[in-house]
């Protein structure tokens, strides 16, 4: 069989996915790591001082590397039971009607751009956190939480709904069988049988929630300090390279640190796709 | 026992349905209205005056709408094309599955990230500038894993006897899915690239060192100009300028257009699923 011309040369825009993977992570290391040649990689990593505009700079990352550690778990804290319990509820007891309305409204929740997200944040929810808490400042890492935690439940809902309702149904017939009532058929028989779809649902949750940029830039508050209280203002990562990149000249030191957070930034969500990937697979 | 148990599980699923139907509406609500007070036909068509506290939106959503045309024009040919690659052509499992895994990956990256990539590349080693067409190229290699999968299953889901029936006829692989395969597919694809417009309207990370400023009085006259958009122009109103009490309001404003714009994108999208659903004869 002949083939045209547009027919040889779709190869080559089906390849252009990992050709696009591989030129950011090929700028990344271009720009990220000249910074490495005047911080030591370790240093950087580990370094408890984020002081870009110091004379002399300081770039260790450590205090922006917890910030997102701390919104990610705080959001999945929320995004996990929640997302959970949709997907459970919409495979598993909503009927066709209720399912057809939820569940546009779950995928709206997911269209809501992120900037929309870190408004509401900042003209309702930190006011409202400041006052309940008795707080000097409601930009939190609690109230970024919050709201990655409402951001990051519909990619949690959709994944893990989807894997709980390939689950097939005479192992629930079978479960009704031997007298379980419909509780004990979802914990005991239905969510252990989509437990590798549901852990690639958290999986890519949470790379939703570490890689969201606008809403933790909005609403985190701007420390890059190391702490353990969740009423303090935190950095994330991706708030630090969104923050900075327009300050920093091109070629200087901080510019290339902010492309050494994206690298690692990167890094990290690929991992997370991997992971995803394979448990979706098994 | 196992009543209360049931009875405990299954209230816990419907709370956590209500809850996240709760909170979408919430922010609908609030943000509309307080939004509403501001909107009119004035904000839609003015520019900004006196230093963004007085005026309208007009160029940040002209310039939203060339972004989102920007972006279809840059990620719809390649997604189609590599959906029908790796759907009728590609016959190697292995690149098959690679492919799709590289979706998956890209589909993960960080939105700041890829803002990153199009300030190394297309800003900066291109030499396009901060511009629309900078911020169309990045936006649209972000849209690119989206209107991969939603074109994907949409030609997986047209019947096999459709394309054996034009097998028959004579016609070639090539005139097969042109004029058989796409047609069939068409709702499908363009649900899926409405769905991704609708996220790359509400964008502001990829976009934020690639193709926004935060004002300008005239409208873009070519694709090298930077232009204003919603998402950024409510990030700017809120974190930039001197005047809160003023800046607030019309980010209220800005905020109801941009929520409008996106939810109505997802709306028409969830309807032409629908429709083709019902319409569907096969």
């Amino acid at each position: 069989m002949k083939k045209n011309f547009i027919e040889k040369l779709l190869p080559v825009f089906a390849l252009l996915t990992w050709v696009f993977l591989f030129g950011i992570m090929l700028i990344l290391f271009i720009e990220g790591t000249p910074i490495f040649k005047s911080v030591p990689i370790f240093k950087f990593i580990f370094g408890r001082h984020w002081y870009p505009v110091h004379e002399p700079p300081e770039f260790g990352i450590l205090p922006l590397i917890c910030g997102s550690l701390m919104v990610t778990v705080g959001a999945l804290v929320i995004a996990i039971p929640l997302g959970l319990g949709c997907a459970v509820y919409l495979s598993e007891i909503a009927n066709r009607g209720v399912r057809e309305i939820i569940k546009p409204f779950i995928e709206m929740l997911a269209g809501v751009p992120s900037v929309v997200y870190g408004f509401f944040g900042m003209v309702l929810l930190a006011p409202m956190i400041q006052k309940i808490f008795h707080l000097s400042i409601g930009l939190t890492a609690f109230t970024a939480s919050v709201i990655l935690g409402i951001m990051a439940l519909p990619t949690v809902a959709s994944i893990a709904e989807d894997a709980i309702s390939s689950v097939p149904k005479a192992l629930r017939e079978a479960s009704f069988a031997l007298g379980a009532n419909q509780w004990e058929t979802i914990t005991k028989v239905v969510v252990p049988a989509a437990k590798s779809g549901i852990f690639a649902a958290i999986i890519l949750g949470i790379g939703r929630a570490i890689g969201e940029t606008m809403t933790v830039l909005m609403i985190a508050g701007c420390c890059a300090v190391i702490t353990p209280n969740f009423f303090r203002p935190v950095r994330p990562m991706t708030a630090t390279i969104a923050a900075e990149m327009g300050e920093a000249p091109m070629g200087s030191m901080h510019y290339h640190a902010l492309f050494a957070i994206g690298l690692v930034l990167f890094l990290i969500t690929l991992g997370l796709s991997l992971i995803a990937e394979y448990l979706k697979e098994k | 026992m196992r009543k209360q148990k049931e009875f405990i599980g299954l209230l816990g699923l419907r709370i956590s349905i209500f809850v996240v139907v709760i909170s979408f509406l919430a922010i609908l609500v609030f943000i509309s209205s307080k939004g509403f007070k501001v909107l009119n036909i004035e904000f839609l068509l003015a520019v900004p005056k006196d230093g963004m506290t007085k005026g309208g939106i007009f160029p940040a959503i002209v310039g939203t709408l060339y972004l989102c045309l920007g972006t279809i024009i840059v990620a719809l040919p390649l997604g189609v094309l590599s959906a029908i690659y790796l759907i009728e052509y590609a016959a190697c499992k292995r690149l098959i599955k690679t492919i799709r895994i590289g979706v998956s990956a890209l589909a993960g990256v960080p939105s700041v990230v890829f803002g990153l990539f199009g300030l190394a590349v297309f800003v900066k080693f291109f030499d396009f500038g901060v511009s629309v067409l900078s911020g169309a190229l990045t936006l649209g290699i972000m849209t690119l894993p989206v209107i991969i999968k939603a074109s994907e299953e949409a030609i997986l889901s047209v019947p096999k006897e459709f394309k054996e029936a034009s097998f028959a006829i004579g016609a070639t692989k090539w005139q097969t899915i042109t004029k058989v395969v796409l047609p069939t597919a068409l709702p499908g694809i363009i649900t899926g690239t409405i769905l991704g417009i609708g996220r790359a309207a509400g964008e502001t990370a990829p976009i934020l060192f690639t193709a926004v400023t935060f004002y300008q009085r005239l409208l873009p006259r070519s694709v090298f100009d930077e232009v204003m958009t919603l998402p950024y122009h409510i990030y700017a109103l809120m974190t930039e300028g001197t005047a809160p009490e003023f800046q607030v309001p019309i980010a209220y404003g800005t905020a109801v257009v941009l929520l409008g714009l996106v939810m109505s994108i997802n709306f028409v999208a969830i309807l032409i699923r629908v429709k083709s659903r019902r319409a569907k004869k096969w």
